[in-house]
């Protein structure tokens, strides 16, 4: 497999090749981040005609929807597309894959080093451009940005798992010089054919990235302590989950939670006059709205095994609970016990759908 | 006063092997503490993992899954699917710093009805050392 050499800033390489495979006709559409002029925001587009690609800011440390599960709805329509994917998001997507959310048939995946993403506030308040010369430099160096998404921080998995394309933004280049395309599948090379650029047979060295790993294990090291050593414990989960109003804002931006009719939002969680009346009759008074934390540890038992730190549900939270730390921090371990890592191979069964006749011998 | 009180145990039992089981340690005059209460299910597969958290959260002091053996499933695989679940969710508790041993999952065949009995007797005696389940009180859950 070859790579590219890419001469300006990876965003802008990016967006040639976009333009490129929509103008040859090898897609018919593409998934990436794009700016909004009017009010410098951004957000993730579906562009079908070369020019809307004019403002599209592929590699922006941005994510305004897990762009995995916006995928699962457009990828099954038949139409070729080109995506370009954060490493959670092309994890998130394997995840729905897995379950029968998608497919990659008509996907080219285009990934990169990710260099961690900015929360939506800052995004809301415009001050992205502002930000972003101190995060490419600070990123360069293979260390980690401060205001970015805290599960973000802590992700040591930002070199992208089964990407047609990668590119390198971090760790080995600053944005801008000497960054490099890599093709890694036949898919790559088939629509690549024709697009121009200085072609080398580089190959992806992840070792290069070994400082920006440390310091986020280092990252995570601290994050997950946050939380407790231990775990919180019954009361900690109270201060913890207590100031959950009941959104589910949570789970309707998670990628993973794809059901279309979640379990908490279905008439077994319909509270009803029977309901209160027995259970006042047990405790006498009631916290409303009712089962908020066995709301979290249902999804936590649902899905953690799932999780892929994107940090949606944390940032989404309008109280502002760590959602994400809490899933990333436990779902590590739930998919520890099957030595499974989301998203990293799309062959590789949901631990809820296969079983061992010999493991978990402790158990029974 | 640690041991006065009568704990709880929420017990969801297959209707082949374990619940079966139960009957006989009944038939047979066993004894074993009134703290079960048995909920007949078709599989331990059918235990969704809420449902221990609901009774978890719902006050119970203990939750118990009893299925048949592993290779032994009625409906052939449902046990080692139970078995991962149940694996998951105390993982979450521990995870979380729950006490984990308030969940237990047991193998019980149709005809092991003084394993039953001897399970019942041993379980609430652990969940009596460990104590009323704090989420009895709390109006918060
Ligand atoms: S987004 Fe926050 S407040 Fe809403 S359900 Fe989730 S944790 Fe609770
Ligand atoms: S639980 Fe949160 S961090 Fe994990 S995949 Fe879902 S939205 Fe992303």
């Amino acid at each position: 497999m070859s790579s590219i050499v890419i001469d300006t800033s990876a965003s802008r390489k990016v967006k040639e090749l976009l333009r490129f495979l929509l103008d040859s006709g090898k897609i018919d559409a593409a998934v990436t981040m794009r700016k909004i002029p009017e009010n410098n925001s951004y957000d993730l587009t579906l562009i079908t005609d070369a020019p809307d690609l004019d403002e599209a800011v592929p590699v922006i440390p941005v994510m305004t929807v897990n762009a995995g599960q916006v995928l699962s709805s457009i990828s099954t329509s038949g139409k070729k597309i080109a995506a370009v994917l954060k490493p959670c998001e092309l994890r998130a997507f394997v995840e729905l894959v897995k379950r029968e959310q998608g497919s990659f048939e008509n996907l080219l995946t285009i990934s990169y080093t990710c260099g961690g993403v900015f929360p939506l506030e800052l995004v809301k308040e415009g001050q992205i451009e502002e930000l972003l010369p101190k995060y490419d430099k600070t990123i360069s160096k293979g260390e980690v940005p401060i205001n970015t998404r805290d599960t973000c921080r802590a992700c040591e998995h930002f070199i992208p798992m089964n990407a047609d394309i990668t590119v390198s933004v971090s760790g080995e280049c600053e944005s801008g010089k000497g960054c490099v395309m890599y093709l890694n599948t036949e898919k790559a090379e088939e629509f690549t054919e024709g697009f121009g650029g200085e072609r080398s047979e580089q190959k992806f060295d992840p070792s290069l990235f070994q400082k920006t790993l440390d310091a986020r294990l280092a990252e995570k090291g601290k994050l997950f302590a946050s939380i407790t050593k231990d775990g919180p414990g019954l009361d900690g989960l109270l201060d913890l989950f207590g100031k959950c109003v009941g959104c589910h804002g949570c789970n309707s931006v998670c990628p993973i939670c794809y059901c279309l009719l979640c379990d908490f939002e279905s008439a077994n969680f319909d509270y009803n006059l029977p309901y209160f009346e027995e259970y006042l009759s047990r405790r006498g008074a009631l916290r409303l709205p009712p089962d908020t934390i066995f709301f979290h540890m249902g999804r936590l038992t649902h899905m953690s095994f799932s999780c892929v730190g994107c940090g949606m549900c944390s940032d989404v939270c309008p109280v502002g609970i760590p959602v994400a730390a809490v899933f990333k921090k436990t779902g590590e371990k739930t998919a520890a016990l099957f030595d499974y890592v989301p998203g990293r191979d799309v062959e590789e069964s949901i631990p809820v759908m296969v079983y061992k006749e010999e493991e978990l011998s402790d158990i029974g | 006063m640690k041991k006065e009180f009568t704990p709880r145990i929420t017990s969801f039992l297959c209707k082949w092997c374990t619940y079966t089981g139960a009957d006989l340690a009944g038939t047979a005059r066993l004894q074993y503490p009134t703290s079960i209460i048995p909920i007949q299910v078709m599989c331990s597969s059918r235990v969704d993992p809420v449902f221990l958290i609901k009774a978890f959260l719902s006050g119970s002091d203990g939750v118990l899954i009893g299925g048949c053996h592993p290779g032994d499933c009625h409906y052939e695989t449902g046990n080692y699917h139970a078995r991962r679940r149940f694996a998951i969710v105390k993982s979450v508790f521990e995870s979380l710093g729950l006490e984990s041993q308030r969940l237990k999952l047991s193998w019980i065949s149709a005809s092991e009805g003084p394993k039953f009995a001897r399970v019942a007797n041993e379980y609430t005696e652990e969940i009596m050392e460990l104590g009323e389940n704090p989420t009895r009180k709390n109006i918060f859950l």
